[in-house]
């Protein structure tokens, strides 16, 4: 419910106050001079650059600090329902449009973003992060790295006002503050800087924890060549690659669940969390949508595989096909145009403000799904529902990202065992009665069945 | 009519019609325990909502963290895939001697067993202008729907009642930036219900959050301006306060205005015994408009809380459905926010703790943590505890309580009932230092 006047002096007026003003003016500023590169005004991108990110990130510091700082700490969830932003309003229509447009220009028309074809310099966006991109690996900027800059960044500065939002949680800061430096030193810096140092070398994945089946490129004969012929270091990477997803993901997802991945080192997870966080509710929650999710996540898992046996077949037999069909035009390039552009990139971020920000990861990501099986079936990690003190408010379900309805289990009194679940712990923050927590333990006690509530003794049940 | 009878004749082989008044908790608790045993034809009948809902989430609607449809606790498509009718109809009149239940649109509907859960309505204790435009309780949805509409535009609002609701209510609109002035008649806030230290802390919180608490304050009467709506309150001792909306928290009493014409034997709510039967035959109350004749396991004779009425609602399918079962509730539990301070108790501590009761009382240095936990000193047994801040395991507190654990054995173990989220401080240790000094 909200206010349905259609006067144009709005009668629920709240004043912006100085800081809040002046944060807006600095992002503003950021945003702009992106807005002058991109329309190829001539600026000295080695000023100009720092400018932007700098304003961009202290003006969401600023912020931040204005808006959490002086209240006392506690949930926020106020109005997320009746901002226009955050509920499928105008504003989350004009953003949706602006991500998706971005996603499709960047995935196959980065010309327009300014990229240098064939050998031309680069121009307009692109070209403001030229000095940047020399500076950490020598070379002029990709689209890519223009990019990874941008897509840091945004987990760097809404990183910062996630934690502040939840600073009276320490699981949520704890796990920002991992997001975060994973973002910065594994997928982006790390990944540059040897690239740099290496740039005598063909390009192969340099983020640790990319692994297979996200990383869907891993077996492609291209890049198993390039990592064995990168020396020590490109041998390493095809090893660990191996070893990450065959033997160390089964087994950390035992002991804890998919969310040592999902929501505490993962890139898609890590924008999800911080930048996404204001779009975690609009998830939905109905039975039907979670049976599309599971046809849907798992044949994306078995395109997955398919294309990689196939690439793996050619690769060993030496041949560009499989069955008289050519494993390119059949498997990869599909692969790539539907899942790794328009499944990962134009709906997965760019649908952010209408489906809400875990649309790829809980409809698409086959490694999610990989990780899935395990947690449903082989894992130590569970929600914990505290006993008979669910009062069905709906808080849980409204927050989960996942789209997972968490009442209809902890009404029950049931704990929650979901493949789905990337253990964010939001569901946990937001109870009002203290009833759901994450946790590790005895499998034997992992799924429980109560169908008489603790605190009634007047039924004895037989179980 | 048609539509029901229809319905009626594809519901399995068993003619037995159970027809619920109240689609809260407690009706809709017997309703699915009915179901998931018998196939019976089941009918619920709200006046207030097509679906259940739940109304401990009115305030997150207002609030802007829930829409309404968020705080159905079962998807539409529920209720028939489970073969439970449901009419949104308002029922004026019950002739128990025919069985039947008149409606206010002029039907009527027969059923072969009745079940009253039609909850409460707010109090209002006859203060000059409690019925002016502006001044309300909050219990229905129709309240909120009301509350949307009284609060457009107010500066400043007066709640009248230190309870439960009123610190919700102050919540929800101090969320909308209007002034509250909160007005509670007792010496401290919900100090029927809570020792003093917990009730203090509570105090200091809605106080952080802006809201003008008055203790020991008492409405007088309520003023309206020309158009008769409310413009200022003036309290016993003189005091006028100006403000818009006036919220009337002062408690609820069972809803039963439509069958105190009835054969059904009534007192404050609809007299029944340990089986949830009333005076009439194959006519059951349960939830917050029962009441007991006698009392059950020391509890108050009307119990107006969710938990209580959902193991009203399974206690009674179980005997319609298996066999006859009398309630018998185990150890008390219950939970509440105030504002950001979260609160569990389990077990039985009272408001004020005489012998054989002696009590440990630990606040953490920040006053928004507090533990206190009710023993009785000379057997050293464990009574209960109140935790505010700090969330603790319902089942274990529970088993605790079951197998009679002597208070040393709880401090010694405490850790093992901590239901925070994981990397959160703990305070056991601190927790059991004072103790142990205390003790000395």
């Amino acid at each position: 419910m909200k206010n349905e006047s259609i006067s144009i002096a709005n009668p629920d007026k709240h004043q912006l106050n100085a800081g809040t003003k002046i944060s807006i003016a600095l992002i503003s500023v950021g945003l702009i001079v992106f807005a002058a590169s991109f329309l190829n005004v001539k600026l000295n991108a080695e000023y100009f650059l720092p400018i932007s990110l700098g304003t961009i990130i202290f003006g969401t510091i600023l912020y931040s600090r204005t808006k959490y700082l002086n209240k006392p700490v506690g949930v926020k969830s106020e109005s997320v329902w009746f901002h226009s932003l955050s509920s499928k309003g105008v504003l989350a229509w004009c953003l949706g449009v602006i991500l998706t447009s971005f996603y499709i220009l960047l995935y196959w028309f980065p010309s327009f973003l300014g990229l240098g074809i064939n050998g031309e310099a680069n121009t307009g966006v692109i070209a403001f992060f030229d000095p940047l991109s020399k500076l950490l690996n020598g070379k002029v900027a990709s689209q890519w790295f223009m990019y990874g800059t941008i897509y840091t960044t945004c987990i760097l500065a809404f990183g910062y006002k996630f934690i502040l939002k939840y600073r009276h949680n320490r699981y949520q800061v704890i796990r920002t503050i991992v997001v975060i430096i994973s973002q910065l030193f594994l997928a982006y810096l790390i990944p540059e800087i040897l690239d740099g140092l290496n740039s005598d070398k063909a390009y192969y994945a340099k983020d640790l924890k990319n692994m297979w089946p996200l990383n869907y490129y891993f077996f492609d004969a291209w890049h198993i060549d390039n990592m064995r012929n990168g020396g020590s270091l490109g041998m390493a990477y095809l090893v660990w690659g191996i070893v990450l997803f065959l033997v160390v993901t089964p087994i950390i997802t035992y002991f804890v669940g998919k969310r040592w991945y999902c929501s505490w080192v993962c890139g898609c997870g890590g924008l999800a969390e911080t930048a996404g966080d204001s779009f975690r509710q609009l998830s939905s929650k109905k039975v039907s949508t979670w049976k599309f999710e599971r046809y849907i996540i798992h044949s994306v898992l078995l395109f997955a595989l398919i294309m990689t046996a196939g690439v793996l077949y050619n690769y060993f037999t030496n041949t560009t096909t499989i069955f008289g069909l050519d494993t390119y035009t059949w498997l990869r390039q599909p692969y790539g145009f539907l899942i790794g552009a328009v499944f990962s990139g134009v709906v997965g971020v760019g649908f952010y403000p209408m489906l809400g920000n875990r649309v790829w990861c809980r409809f698409g990501c086959p490694l999610a799904a990989y990780m899935g099986m395990f947690q449903r079936f082989k894992s130590r990690f569970r929600i914990t529902t505290n006993g008979g003190q669910c009062i069905s408010c709906g808080n849980c379900s409204n927050s989960c990202e996942m789209g997972i309805d968490v009442k209809a289990y902890a009404q029950r009194g049931e704990n929650i065992v979901r493949a789905s679940c990337v253990g964010c712990g939001i569901c946990s923050d937001v109870c009002p009665r203290g009833v759901l927590k994450l946790e590790n333990g005895d499998e034997q006690t992992r799924l429980n069945n109560n169908p008489i509530t603790i605190g009634n003794n007047s039924i004895k049940l037989n179980l | 009519m048609v539509s029901i009878n229809k319905f009626l004749k594809g519901c399995g082989t068993s003619n037995k019609h159970v027809v619920i008044i109240g689609n809260g908790i407690s009706g809709i608790t017997c309703a699915r325990n009915i179901r998931k045993k018998s196939d019976f034809s089941i009918t619920v009948i709200s006046a207030e909502t097509e679906y259940h809902f739940s109304r401990t989430a009115l305030m997150y609607i207002y609030m802007g963290h829930l829409r309404y449809e968020d705080t159905k606790p079962y998807e539409d498509g529920f209720w028939a895939k489970n073969k439970i009718n449901l009419l949104n109809k308002e029922v004026t009149k019950v002739e128990s001697s025919n069985k039947t239940l008149h409606f206010s649109n002029g039907e009527n509907l027969k059923y072969d067993i009745l079940i009253i859960a039609s909850g409460s309505k707010p109090n209002k204790f006859g203060w000059p202008g409690q019925d002016l435009k502006g001044v309300q309780g909050l219990y229905s949805f129709q309240d909120l729907q009301l509350l949307e509409d009284n609060t457009k535009g107010v500066k400043h609002a007066v709640i009248v009642g230190g309870g439960l609701i009123g610190v919700e209510l102050a919540e929800m609109l101090t969320s909308r930036k209007i002034d509250v002035t909160f007005l509670v008649r007792e010496k401290h806030f919900w100090d029927l219900v809570m020792p003093k230290q917990e009730a203090k802390l509570i105090e200091k919180h809605i106080t952080e959050h802006h809201v003008n608490l008055k203790l020991e304050t008492e409405l007088e009467e309520i003023f309206s301006d020309t158009n008769g709506k409310v413009k200022a309150i003036i309290t016993k001792s003189g005091e006028t306060i100006e403000c818009q909306f006036v919220g009337l928290t002062v408690g609820v009493s069972p809803n039963i205005s439509f069958i105190k014409n009835s054969e059904i034997n009534t007192d404050r709510g609809v007299l029944v015994n340990e089986f949830f039967e009333t005076s009439v035959k194959d006519v059951y109350a349960i939830g917050d408009c029962a009441q007991f004749t006698s009392s059950i396991n020391g509890r108050r004779p009307i119990e107006q809380v969710w938990y209580t009425g959902r193991m009203h609602g399974e206690t009674l399918a179980h005997s319609l459905t298996t066999v006859k079962t009398n309630y018998n509730p185990g150890h008390w539990f219950n939970s509440a926010k105030f504002f950001d301070i979260e609160y569990q108790t389990y077990g039985a501590v009272p408001s004020i703790i005489s012998a054989p009761l002696n009590s440990f009382y630990w606040e953490h240095s920040s006053g928004k943590m507090c533990f206190r936990i009710v023993y009785d000193f000379q057997t050293h047994h464990l009574i209960g505890i109140n935790i505010f801040g700090i969330r603790m395991r319902h089942e274990v507190f529970n088993r605790w309580l079951s197998e009679g654990k002597k208070i040393n054995y709880v401090m010694e173990n405490l850790a093992e009932a901590n239901f925070d989220p994981e990397f959160f401080k703990r305070y056991e240790s601190d927790i059991n230092l004072q103790f142990k000094k205390e003790l000395v």
